[in-house]
């Protein structure tokens, strides 16, 4: 059914993604590849591999942007994938009920049996997070790993997200974005984490954090900003001796 | 309503077997998912120490590296030209024998005739005891292009370095800089620690001239123009002295600020240490008045002054050389603003701030400890300020003291090992006494004997040189002679460049291993590619005749070689990551791990370590083989592994030794070693106690653990050298002091360089006359996704960096008229090259530069050579110069002068924007060919459908 | 967005078919025209032809064209299955006019209500496909009711002028055809060029800086892509078309679509025997070219938001 839940479970699952961490490693989305070209949507095709030009199926791809200029310029790691809209256009455009939300956890998928690779549930979500498998024939996307987070043959710790597990800066968390209480909702909360292109007005599960302010002589941990000369009398001969002095006698 | 079906709980793998990474050089734990004899999946593993259970993006590319369809499956001859790629497969036997009869011959004759150089091997405590059973003097990895001013700076002065010596306090540091670091190194360590750093609040300072990647999240960002640091560093420091702002205690007992130094210009011992009883150090007792050994207990060292030895010679503390040295104006941050390109007053405040924080923001740990002299003291004293650095630092021809620039800043604040400073990594720190000399001086070099002692040393003055009467180089690379006395991992860089001119002298055979020398590992890279194949017209063989070069995938060094023997890849080998190599300890224990083979190899190859210890008993090297001649370790490198031993007791591994496997560190050797290892996912961890963590340099308790471990020859402290009285023996022999002294050409030039404190000099680049022409700088930075050129053969890898461009500023595009995708030639004083250009703001204005070894050559690798690797992608390679230009005498190599560190990022440029024309980067190169019979690489690559339920 | 070519195909042709299916039903039931079963031949014939072949066309560029039979099933929230819905419906009324016309000749009483049918079906269905566009946020050019007001007025309008050509083969009365023909290329030609301007003028809906969220360190631009070589993405929604090739596009759209046509029709007009049917079919047919280049340029001209990942700053 590709209408949205008519009654969502409370349960909100998604990721939030601190920028102010990402070093824009791709750890996240090499690891997403290859944990996901084996697993729900299997395979990730890669048309050329070793031709020109090649090009292949992922969920998660990090971008580099540049946000202002000269002192106050920041280069920003952006890692994207699907954010798991509460309004997903992607899932009400399908004409074949094969692309739905779950009703458990808020879980965008793509139910590849029913897929007839129109396509249009491409067009419809602004963030670029779905992918076309052309060898295939249907569209695949992110699960946020559905087959990992709640997969009784792996360890607890390890049913999180393959792109959180692996992330190296630990700028990855993966929570019920539903539960206020939770990790990643206190997170959001305390970081002023946010919606990306919220003009879209549907409501992406996923949050980003913000880049922390720089802190150079605005964000300076002194007050002052530079030091008094210490030759006191006696020149360097005495600033020396006052540096020993109580030195060299230890409890 | 549909009812959707979701497998949620898949089964995983039918195996998950643990080894270690080689998808770079961070040696990450990792679990190798297998299903139907296939890898499925590979992830981090949790518990490694590495690691910690993250996993790079390299790292999580392992299966198409291990699939990758330029792997190599068999021995190749060469049967075209050199660089035609054509070979023809022949099989093992042939080419050992092959390999042996040159070899052989070579050992018999005169075993310099073997050049034996490894690229990122891992397994260097194999290679280079291998090259000393062979005899040759000529062997080394990669390190001398790498970081060796790192290694050498670090290791001189205080026993350990950067990266694999140690690291920040993560978890404790308030305050931390980065220096010019390569992102592709340690990176996993580096990107949790920076992770745990924003996010417990730390401050965060990159000085580095583009802001990408690491620098992008700093919460200053410090653009500072190339080679310009040590100036920096040297200004930050002249700001702490002349505010008082060091930790004086720390100073007077645990680094040399308070040995005494001859005062005597013009004498031998000008600048030596006054040495008393058992030639230790003295000091100026403060409170007794008299002369003092300063490593005793009650020793209270002045810091300053002058004073009389007895037999009347005038002697100061080492600290007030210092101290005057820097306190001169020609450091203070109004005079290197212009110089760095950082404003004086951004120089003023970052030393305020490290002062603040070290001394205002101490952490107090309530952890008794004793140091050496059995003082105890009641808890450790934190000044939490930390420092990293890496290529950004070394990779230039002033980088030795640079790097040891910041070392001594570190000292000065008293934040070496303390609790959140920068803390040592066992086995480091190791003293100079631990440290060998190197060997390959002519009476240490003899026909079918083994070299008497190690290649790669640390030199204490000039007469540990590698040089004959003469004064003549003894090593093909010139390591350890006048023009890089201290080059402590050699010069693999200069080694085909001198065996092609015969300087100083020809080889017969070059052995390779790992090391991409025909493309981006080397300088001036079309050169190079034209001195591999150059032909001697006395003898109508090529001048550097033999090339035996191993390899497990089609690079672009494989065309040139003439026998290849094939490797296997990570996933189908043995390894060992070995405390007698570049180990995997942190600041809290010791540990090393080893490489299993979790596949086996679908194709005729051979790990190359098993087929070194196959080669040297063929050639009977002693250690090799039996008494009865057969071979020691018929198993390969397992056995080696297992049962080799340095010393009595000490082996390749640390852990379960003995015959019981109840030993650390040294013991037995133990036939179960290595079962043991997979038992507990291939690698040891050993934690140490609490009192031992902080302070090992002086910590008596740490010296004798590590004594007993085998880490460290002695239970002597490991006093920090501000003052370096090794560099000052060359410096005096510059001088026309003592018998050994250099060639007058290179008087001047020691002299500069091996000042005992730490100086700035321009780079010699910066030097070079006209180079005004050349304005800008033109460096590299790694793409955290590649390592070197290996990515670029993995199919998802080169979907993230298929092509570089280079990166300006947009000031420099505005005023060349550049904007995006244009193009541009880039000159330098020995090259040039087309590329595609790409504005940016955060990078230093004068600084231009690009991804590292992403363009490749058209047949390499097997990738379509039309794609963009080859068309668009590009090396700033070939505009450096592997030579410095000369006026007189023998050229210099384009390196540090201590060390003998390629100066990569030395090289000047200038840019214009060239006219429409052909879009394609220039120079090309022509296509090589394919060895025979490789499979057809896919139009499309299914990879992981047949793990789909019901996929095949 | 890609102009994929079965898609534009799938447009035109349909929007002729159902347009001109429309203009039959519409007469039919008025009883405007003769029961001659080869005008009813002809006539549901083309407008089938074109609406089965743009169908057929439609489901070329599917990933599974054998599973294109689910595209109905969720009518309730997607207008593409809506369209499939409304499509297949119409075949049924049209059926029932057609069999009735070309076998029996009968198009009045009950058939003249199914053949109203036909022309309201047909008219929903356009008007769903118009949606389809229209509902798409993530492109701002195509979410505005210009779009489904503009696919109902082109389907209209290239049914009338085939209608004509249709009217002028069988000479029948033209002249209401000619003024309604002459009427919708006018009011088509005034919808499309207000939907260019309107959207050369367009406010700025999104930028890089509400797509990161990093407005507030100022101006957002990329840096890199995330892969060097083109994605997915790239491909389907990074099309893009140059300023100035967009621009002589739409001049040869506004002649062969509008005003070539329009001087045709009144030519066929003040015409008569041959020379009329030439004309009217001249105009038809250099309609469609100007058509296709209409819809060339209504997928190419649109940009999605999602090019502001890839380089864009504003959409």
């Amino acid at each position: 059914m590709t209408s949205l839940p008519a009654n969502p479970s409370p349960t909100k699952l998604g990721l939030v993604v601190d920028l102010d961490i990402c070093v824009g490693c791709h750890a996240c989305a090499v690891n997403c590849k290859e944990w996901n070209t084996g697993g729900y949507h299997a395979p990730l095709t890669d048309t050329n591999p070793d031709g020109t030009d090649p090009s292949g199926v992922w969920f998660n791809r990090v971008h580099a942007f540049e946000a202002g200029e000269g002192k106050a310029g920041r280069t920003v790691h952006f890692p994207r994938s699907c954010l798991h809209c509460e309004d997903a256009p992607c899932v009400t455009v399908c004409p074949t009920g094969a692309s739905y939300k779950r009703d458990e956890d808020g879980i965008v998928l793509i139910d590849e049996s029913m897929c007839i690779g129109c396509k249009l549930c491409s067009w419809s979500c602004p963030y670029g997070a779905r992918e076309y498998d052309a060898d295939v024939g249907v569209m695949k996307k992110c699960t946020l790993c559905i087959d990992r987070i709640y997969n009784e043959n792996m360890e607890i710790v390890d049913r999180v997200p393959a792109c959180v597990a692996t992330c190296p800066a630990g700028a990855r968390h993966f929570g019920d974005l539903g539960d206020p209480a939770s990790d990643v909702s206190r997170l959001v909360v305390d970081r002023d984490g946010y919606d990306l292109m919220p003009e879209m007005e549907i409501r992406p599960t996923n949050k980003y954090l913000p880049p922390r302010p720089r802190r150079d002589e605005d964000g300076a941990i002194t007050a002052a900003t530079s030091m008094e000369d210490a030759s006191p009398e006696g020149g360097f001969l005495g600033w020396v001796d006052k540096l020993l002095s109580g030195a060299g006698d230890v409890k | 309503m549909q009812d959707h079906k979701v497998e949620l709980s898949p089964e995983g793998a039918d195996e998950v077997k643990y080894t270690t990474c080689y998808m770079c050089a961070c040696r990450c734990g990792i679990k190798v998912h297998i299903k139907d004899n296939q890898v499925k999946y590979i992830e981090g593993n949790r518990n490694h120490p590495v690691n910690q259970g993250v996993l790079c993006g390299k790292g999580s590319a392992g299966i198409m590296q291990h699939n990758s369809p330029a792997r190599l499956k068999k021995p190749l001859k060469r049967v075209g030209p050199r660089g035609s790629g054509e070979f023809k497969e022949i099989d093992w036997e042939e080419a050992l024998d092959i390999a042996t009869a040159w070899l052989a011959r070579a050992r018999a004759t005169n075993p310099r005739k073997l050049a034996f150089f490894t690229g990122r091997d891992q397994s260097q405590s194999l290679t280079s005891w291998w090259a000393q059973q062979f005899g040759t003097p000529n062997y080394a990895a990669h390190g001398g292009f790498c970081s060796v001013n790192m290694a050498a700076a670090g290791l001189y002065t205080m026993g350990s370095a950067f990266w694999e010596f140690g690291e920040p306090d993560w978890d404790r540091t308030k305050y931390f800089m980065m220096f010019g670091v390569a992102e592709d190194h340690d990176s996993n360590p580096i990107k949790r620690g920076l992770g745990k750093l924003k996010t417990r609040g730390a401050k965060y300072i990159s000085i580095n001239p583009v802001k990408t990647g690491y620098s992008a999240i700093a919460d200053e960002w410090i653009g500072i123009r190339p080679g310009t640091d040590g100036l920096f560093i040297l200004s930050l420091i002249h700001e702490l002295l002349r505010a008082g702002k060091v930790d004086a205690e720390y100073l007077q007992r645990y680094t040399n600020a308070s040995w005494l130094v001859f005062d005597a210009p013009g004498t031998a011992d000008d600048g030596l240490f006054a040495r008393g009883e058992n030639d230790e150090p003295q000091c100026w007792d403060r409170q007794s008045g008299e002369l003092a050994n300063p490593k005793t207990a009650g020793a209270n060292g002045a810091l300053n002054g002058q004073y009389q030895l007895p037999d009347g010679r005038k002697v100061r503390p080492s600290f007030e050389i210092l101290a005057e040295r820097y306190l001169d104006d020609k450091y203070a941050p109004d005079t290197v603003a212009d110089q760095c390109g950082v404003p004086a007053a951004t120089i003023k405040r970052i030393a305020t701030e490290l002062a603040h924080v070290a001394f205002e923001e101490e952490i107090v740990i309530e952890q008794p400890w004793t140091d050496w002299t059995g003082r105890k003291h009641d808890k450790m004293i934190g000044r939490p300020v930390s420092m990293h650095a890496m290529r950004g630092i070394s990779a230039h021809s002033n980088g030795f003291h640079t790097c040891r620039s910041i070392h001594i800043l570190q000292l000065l604040l008293g934040s070496v090992d303390c609790p959140g400073g920068w803390r040592f990594k066992a086995p480091y720190p190791k003293g100079l006494d631990s440290l060998p000399r190197p060997s390959g001086r002519p009476d240490q070099v003899t026909p079918n004997t083994p070299l008497r002692g190690p290649h790669l040393g640390f030199t204490r003055g000039p007469e540990d040189l590698l040089i004959d009467d003469d004064g003549k180089p003894q090593r093909i690379d010139k390591a350890f002679s006048w023009d890089a006395p201290m080059a402590a991992h050699g010069m693999m860089h200069m080694v085909i460049s001198n065996a092609w001119k015969g300087d100083p002298y020809k080889i017969d055979t070059l052995f390779m291993y790992m090391a991409n020398m025909a493309w981006n590992s080397s300088m001036n890279t079309d050169e190079t590619i034209k001195m591999l194949t150059d032909v001697d017209p006395d003898t109508g063989d090529y001048k550097i005749p033999r090339i035996i070069y191993s390899d497990a995938y089609y690079s672009e060094t494989v065309a040139y070689a003439d026998l290849i023997l094939p490797d296997t890849t990570y996933l189908e080998r043995w390894d060992c990551i070995s405390m007698l190599d570049r180990p995997i300890g942190h600041a809290d224990g010791a540990g090393d791990a080893i490489r299993q083979p979790v596949m086996e190899p679908d194709r005729d190859v051979r790990p190359f370590q098993s087929v070194l210890l196959d080669l040297g008993a063929r050639l009977g090297l002693s250690g090799m083989v039996n008494e009865d001649g057969t071979p020691k370790y018929p198993d390969g490198y397992r056995d080696y592994i297992t049962y080799h031993e340095r010393r009595p007791g000490i082996g390749l591994l640390s852990g379960w030794r003995g015959r019981d496997g109840k030993d650390t560190g040294t013991g037995e050797a133990n036939a179960h070693q290595i079962e043991e290892y997979i038992k507990h996912q291939c690698f040891w961890h050993e934690e140490f106690p609490d009192q031992i963590k902080f302070y090992k340099h002086v910590n008596k308790e740490y010296l004798e653990y590590a004594h007993k471990k085998g880490f460290i020859v002695n239970e002597e402290p490991i006093i920090a050298q501000l003052y370096s009285e090794e560099m000052q023996k060359f410096r005096l022999s510059a001088d026309g002091h003592g018998e050994i002294q250099p060639p007058d050409n290179r008087r001047d030039r020691i002299r500069e360089a091996f000042d005992p404190l730490p100086t700035w000099y321009p780079t010699y680049e910066a030097r070079i006359d006209g180079v005004e022409e050349y304005p800008l700088y033109a460096i590299t930075q790694r793409p955290m996704v590649m390592y070197h050129s290996w990515g670029t053969q993995n199919a998802w890898l080169r979907q993230i960096h298929g092509q570089n461009a280079l990166y300006i500023s947009n000031e420099l595009g505005r005023k060349h008229d550049l904007a995006n995708d244009d193009w541009a030639w880039l000159t330098s004083r020995s090259g040039r090259i087309k590329v595609q250009v790409k504005l940016m703001d955060g990078v230093e204005p004068n600084t231009v530069w690009t991804w590292n070894a992403i363009g490749k050559r058209g047949g390499a690798w097997r990738i379509d050579p039309k794609s963009s690797e080859v068309k668009d992608g590009f090396l700033m390679n070939h505009l450096i110069d592997e030579l410095l230009p000369t006026k007189t005498g023998t050229q210099l190599s384009n390196s540090d002068p201590v060390t003998g560190q390629a100066a990569w990022y030395d090289a000047r440029v200038k840019i214009e924007k060239a006219s429409p024309g052909t879009e394609e980067t220039l120079p090309q190169f022509p296509i090589l060919s394919e060895p025979p019979d490789l499979p057809q690489t896919p139009k499309v690559s299914r990879f992981g459908a047949t793990f789909r339920k019901g996929g095949k | 967005m890609n102009p994929a070519y079965s898609v534009i195909f799938f447009t035109t042709a349909s929007g002729l078919g159902y347009g001109l299916l429309a203009f039959i039903g519409v007469f039919v039931s008025l009883g405007l025209l003769p029961a001659d079963r080869w005008l009813g031949l002809w006539g549901l014939g083309v407008a089938l032809a074109a609406i089965t072949f743009g169908l057929l066309a439609s489901t070329f560029h599917l990933g599974h064209p054998e599973r294109a039979w689910r595209a109905v099933t969720q009518w309730r929230s997607s207008w593409l299955a809506r369209e499939g819905v409304v499509a297949l419906l119409t075949y049924v009324p049209a059926a029932v006019l057609g069999i009735s016309w070309v076998f029996f000749e009968q198009i009045s009483g009950g058939i003249a209500l199914a053949a109203l049918l036909v022309a309201v079906t047909s008219t929903i269905t356009v008007y769903c496909t118009g949606m389809i566009y229209a509902s798409i946020k993530a492109i701002p050019a195509w979410h505005q009711t210009a779009v489904p007001v503009n696919y109902v007025l082109l389907a209209a309008m290239t049914g009338a002028v085939w209608f004509l050509a249709l009217l002028h083969i069988f000479d029948l009365p033209t002249v209401p055809v000619t003024v309604i023909a002459v009427v919708l290329l006018v009011f088509g030609l005034a919808a499309k060029m207000n939907y260019w301007r309107q959207n050369d003028d367009a406010p700025v809906t999104s930028t890089s800086g509400t797509a990161t969220g990093l407005s507030e360190l100022g101006d957002v631009r990329l840096l890199e892509t995330p892969n060097t070589s083109a994605n997915y993405l790239n491909k389907e929604m990074g099309f893009k078309v140059a300023r100035k090739h967009a621009v002589k596009l739409r001049r040869i759209a506004i002649a062969t679509g509008f005003v070539v046509p329009i001087i045709f029709v009144i030519l066929a007009a003040l015409a008569s025997g041959i020379s009329a049917v030439f004309f009217s079919l001249f105009a038809a047919i250099i309609m469609m070219i100007g058509i296709v280049t209409e819809r060339w340029l209504f997928f190419a001209e649109a940009r999605h938001v999602v090019n502001l990942y890839y380089g864009e700053t504003t959409i």
